[in-house]
């Protein structure tokens, strides 16, 4: 082991100087890579001719959608592809040294020292019966480091956790989101390697946390020169925080080139599809448009006009929940998730609810739905309060208020096909003759733009856009007058939400919907909202229209929130796209 | 891979700057590479960019059942024991097919223990019975018992269950007590006590010892009822149901219970072999099914004491209800597989 670190040491120096050929030489090369599955329907290719070079010390950052081969090309370089995936042509070069086909033990030489990895999901990427330290401890004492109390602690330190010493002898439980991908990280860093491969690092985490995390994994990454491979479906964030993006669709490389570049002169059309739908990259040029003086109107999705704005359908006041938390014995704590909030909506217009997990956004909506009690406080629908309503009327009251949900693979019944489901509230309601509810089943479809061929299909032969739309479609069967949006497009790739985003926005001019708009995406509030409100641990803490509160932010968590978008530190020209 | 081709570091700066002249940061917070990035564009005409989210759809239309069925239908262990179960079912309600010879009234002490024979081809019993004739016509108790003592336990376990799991709180409290006392008494130890209760003792049938194995089988189904539930209740199509208006209870009937239902079928099944074994050894204990009763395990119990003369008269009882017990368990299994969710594509 130390014959090995030594010559580690030896070679780091070498690659940061020109080698003899002239030029640097590249840490990481993939040249020609195609990965083939194995799968029950015979060899599926997952990537094909994938072309990456990472120079030492740079951030690359991958970006594509999901099942764009980006995790799987990233993998393939650290050798953990699935058991039924192989390298089936090209080749992988790390430090010149051909490892496409290297031995077990070669590879496992190289991770940890050479090559580390921070995985997506921090929830269930440290094992919960170890400790923090533990775990540091494991990576450390694999590679042959010194593994005492101290060096785990300042590895943990290093990657910013407060008082290490203490947190390395707690368990994964105890930590925050962002606490565990910080350990993550430390865990990731612990052996100084020479490429850091961050699959999504921060997509599970608030914006806040996420921007915190980056922010820190830069600097630490840029003072022990680590190269980065960051793989991300956000082109603002790999923009923001890359040298080089490389765009993937459907298994291959379709560009590459300097960030910024890319995002002002976008060549490949799903590059410059991607430009101009991505959330980020979209608001951050609205921004940058009104700065200019430019007529923002094809930016944004097409909304109802601002003039209806006095007629209230919704209008919350006080609303307080309290959860009794239960204790031991019988004695139950009281958790204020909802504290005396108040906001309206106007008819036709978006109002849009935005906050991090835990701030209680969900509680509202669900309120609103009149699913969940309120403790205390009023929602007038029309007039009339909701929190008051008997049996009878809560039935009626359904019709008019429809929720559409985030996750568009747990929406749907998968034992219901696409024609039950979204007939299912016409016959709950008894509404029109099995006829007539077919004729209105194929109207709703032809709305939300699937094809009627679909009504046999079952939830689990569509993509995630599809169902969103036949979910979109159930929501709009009983004709409602407000539809509650509860993450409704946070699941979906750039595109598709974009997509869904503009059938909601159309769907809103043409039958005059007013929304509900729960989000923790800023980027997507400032396409879609007409008024925004700001939650903070139940708290309302700013609300007012979106020009108000993007461009003159009051309190200090909304510019923190504002600033945390991914690609906030983009200039954009306007003109781009 | 060829030499830059495009604008690169030098051309970024003016870029950047450029709309930057009115209000914002002058310097756009991208990063700058110390070494030459070329801009790579690979041929549009390679990899054509398709309409976002278009889906080839040109399969037939498939729910979870016929998805299950699919999978089902090239697997042997399914193939193979469900054949052995059609025909014990045959057997059972057409006994007269495979056998002419009557069970009990055709018994001869001088055929007692005899070996096979022309017309008699397993043998006979100590009481000169026709093996063959035993075993045929014992299938039917048998089997009425595990089909109905299984219906049983699913309809009451299941439905218990189902409503603990559903609406939780006390409801869940109370029931689940109930069942975990149930459930800490053995099943065969718990009938053992209850046949010897006058009222079973004076009607001793086929329906008691139904009654009897359902009264102490329910909870298993119950639990594995409840996790289900539990797991779909929280789900977003139930929650979306009810914001349709759809009653909580008919959100338990129509979208729950079908969507938990897949384990209750597997652990159904494989309990059907369990109930069988159970009432041959109730009958092996002398307390199962009255002697009159044709039954495998009252057969094994008289076949017992002439172990050692005549092992083939244990034999073949024993094999027919291995057999029996078997497939269903296999059944269970390559049930099991078909309906895991996590082989189902999403």
């Amino acid at each position: 082991m130390g014959n090995h670190q030594g010559g580690r040491r030896a070679a780091r120096t070498a690659a940061g100087a020109p080698t003899p050929s002239g030029g640097p030489q590249p840490l990481l090369e993939l040249r020609n890579l195609a990965i083939t599955f194995a799968t029950s329907n015979g060899d599926v290719p997952a990537v094909r001719n994938a072309h990456l070079t990472v120079m030492p010390g740079e951030t690359v950052a991958i970006v594509g959608e999901s099942g764009s081969g980006k995790s799987t090309t990233a993998l393939a370089a650290i050798g953990l592809l699935p058991a039924n995936g192989r390298v089936s042509d090209g080749s992988i070069i790390f430090d010149g040294e051909d490892i496409t086909h290297a031995s077990e033990k070669r590879i496992v030489e190289l991770r940890g020292s050479s090559i580390g990895m921070v995985p997506q999901d921090p929830m269930s990427n440290l094992n919960p019966v170890w400790k923090i330290g533990f775990q540091v401890r494991e990576t450390l004492r694999a590679n042959g480091l010194p593994s005492g109390p101290s060096d785990v602690a300042k590895v943990l330190s290093e990657a910013g956790l407060p008082d290490a010493g203490s947190r390395a002898n707690q368990y994964p439980h105890e930590f925050s989101g962002g606490m565990r991908q910080r350990a993550l990280i430390a865990i990731g860093l612990s052996c100084r390697p020479r490429l850091l491969i961050a699959d999504e690092p921060t997509s599970a985490l608030d914006v806040t946390v996420q921007r915190q995390i980056l922010d820190h994994l830069d600097t630490m990454t840029e003072e022990l020169g680590t190269a980065v491979l960051l793989i991300t479906h956000d082109l603002g964030l790999a923009a923001e925080r890359a040298h080089k993006v490389i765009v993937m669709y459907k298994g291959q490389v379709v560009e590459a080139g300097p960030a910024l570049e890319l995002l002002t002169n976008p060549r490949h059309p799903y590059t410059q599809k991607l430009v101009a739908s991505a959330p980020s990259i979209a608001s951050r040029r609205i921004e940058s448009a009104k700065k200019a003086g430019i007529e923002t109107g094809d930016l944004l999705a097409p909304t109802a006009s601002k003039k209806a704005a006095l007629d209230r359908v919704i209008e919350v006041e006080d609303l307080t929940k309290v959860f009794k938390i239960r204790g031991s014995w019988g004695k139950s704590t009281d958790f204020t998730a909802v504290d005396r909030v108040s906001f309206s909506i106007a008819r036709g217009t978006t109002t849009a609810v935005v906050g991090e997990s835990g701030s209680g956004k969900s509680t509202v909506a669900k309120m609103v739905l009149g699913l969940e009690g309120a403790t205390s406080g009023s929602i007038r629908f029309d007039g009339v309060d909701i929190t008051t309503l008997g049996r009878k009327e809560m039935f009626d009251f359904r019709r008019r208020v429809q929720p559409i949900f985030q996750d568009p693979y747990g929406s749907l019944d998968p034992m219901y096909n696409i024609y039950r489901t979204i007939e299912e509230p016409l016959r709950v309601h008894g509404v029109g003759t099995a006829k007539s509810r077919e004729k209105k089943v194929r109207q709703l479809l032809d709305q939300v733009a699937l094809p009627s061929a679909m009504m046999q299909r079952f939830p689990n032969e569509l993509s995630g856009g599809q169902r969103q739309r036949v979910a979109i479609a159930r929501a709009l069967a009983l004709d409602p007058e407000v539809v509650i949006c509860d993450e409704a497009v946070s699941a979906l790739d750039v595109l598709v939400q974009a997509q869904i985003l503009n059938l909601l926005a159309d769907l809103q001019s043409e039958l005059g919907l007013s929304y509900l708009f729960i989000t923790h995406d800023l980027a997507v509030v400032r396409q879609i909202a007409d008024s925004v409100a700001v939650m903070k641990k139940g708290r309302l803490v700013e609300q007012g229209t979106t020009d108000e509160v993007f461009d003159n932010p009051q309190t200090a968590y909304t510019q923190a929130l504002l600033a945390a978008i991914p690609g906030a530190g983009l200039v954009l020209p306007p003109e781009v796209a | 891979m060829p030499e830059p081709t495009s604008p690169s570091a030098s051309s970024r700066p003016t870029v950047a700057t450029a709309p930057a002249s009115t209000t914002a940061p002058a310097v756009a917070r991208t990063k700058t590479s110390p070494y030459p990035i070329e801009h790579f564009v690979a041929d549009p005409d390679e990899t054509p960019v398709r309409a976002t989210d278009s889906v080839v759809s040109d399969v037939a239309p498939r729910s979870l059942w016929g998805e299950a069925w699919r999978s089902l239908r090239k697997q042997p262990l399914f193939l193979i024991s469900s054949i052995l179960i059609l025909g014990v079912i045959f057997v059972a309600l057409f006994p007269g097919i495979f056998t002419h010879e009557p069970p009990n009234e055709n018994c001869l002490l001088a055929n007692s223990d005899g070996g096979p024979t022309a017309g008699h081809p397993l043998g006979f019993t100590v009481q000169g019975c026709d093996i063959l004739s035993r075993v045929v016509h014992g299938t039917r108790s048998s089997l009425t018992v595990g089909l109905f003592a299984t219906l049983g336990v699913v309809l009451i376990g299941g439905l218990i269950g189902a409503l603990a799991g559903f609406f939780g709180g006390w409801v869940d409290a109370i029931l689940a007590r109930v069942g975990d006392i149930f459930f800490a008494l053995p099943l065969i130890l718990g009938a053992i006590v209850v046949v010897q209760l006058p009222v079973f003792q004076q009607n001793r049938n086929v329906w008691t010892l139904v009654v009897i194995l359902v009264a102490f089988g329910w909870p298993q189904i119950a639990r594995i009822t409840r996790a289900a539930v539990i797991e779909v209740r929280n789900a977003d199509f139930v929650t979306a149901a009810r914001s349709l208006g759809v009653s909580p209870l008919g959100a338990l009937v129509k979208h729950v219970i079908p969507n938990a239902l897949a384990p209750v079928i597997v652990i159904a099944t494989i309990s059907l072999g369990t109930f069988i074994v159970a009432e041959s050894t109730l009958s092996f204990l002398g307390i199962g099914l009255p002697p009159d009763v044709m039954s495998w395990g009252n057969d094994i119990f008289s076949a017992k004491p002439s172990l050692r003369s005549n092992p083939m008269a244990i034999f073949w009882p024993g094999l027919a209800l291995s057999i029996t017990v078997l497939s269903f368990i296999m059944l269970g299994d390559a049930l099991r597989d078909a309906l895991d969710p996590k082989a189902r594509k999403r």
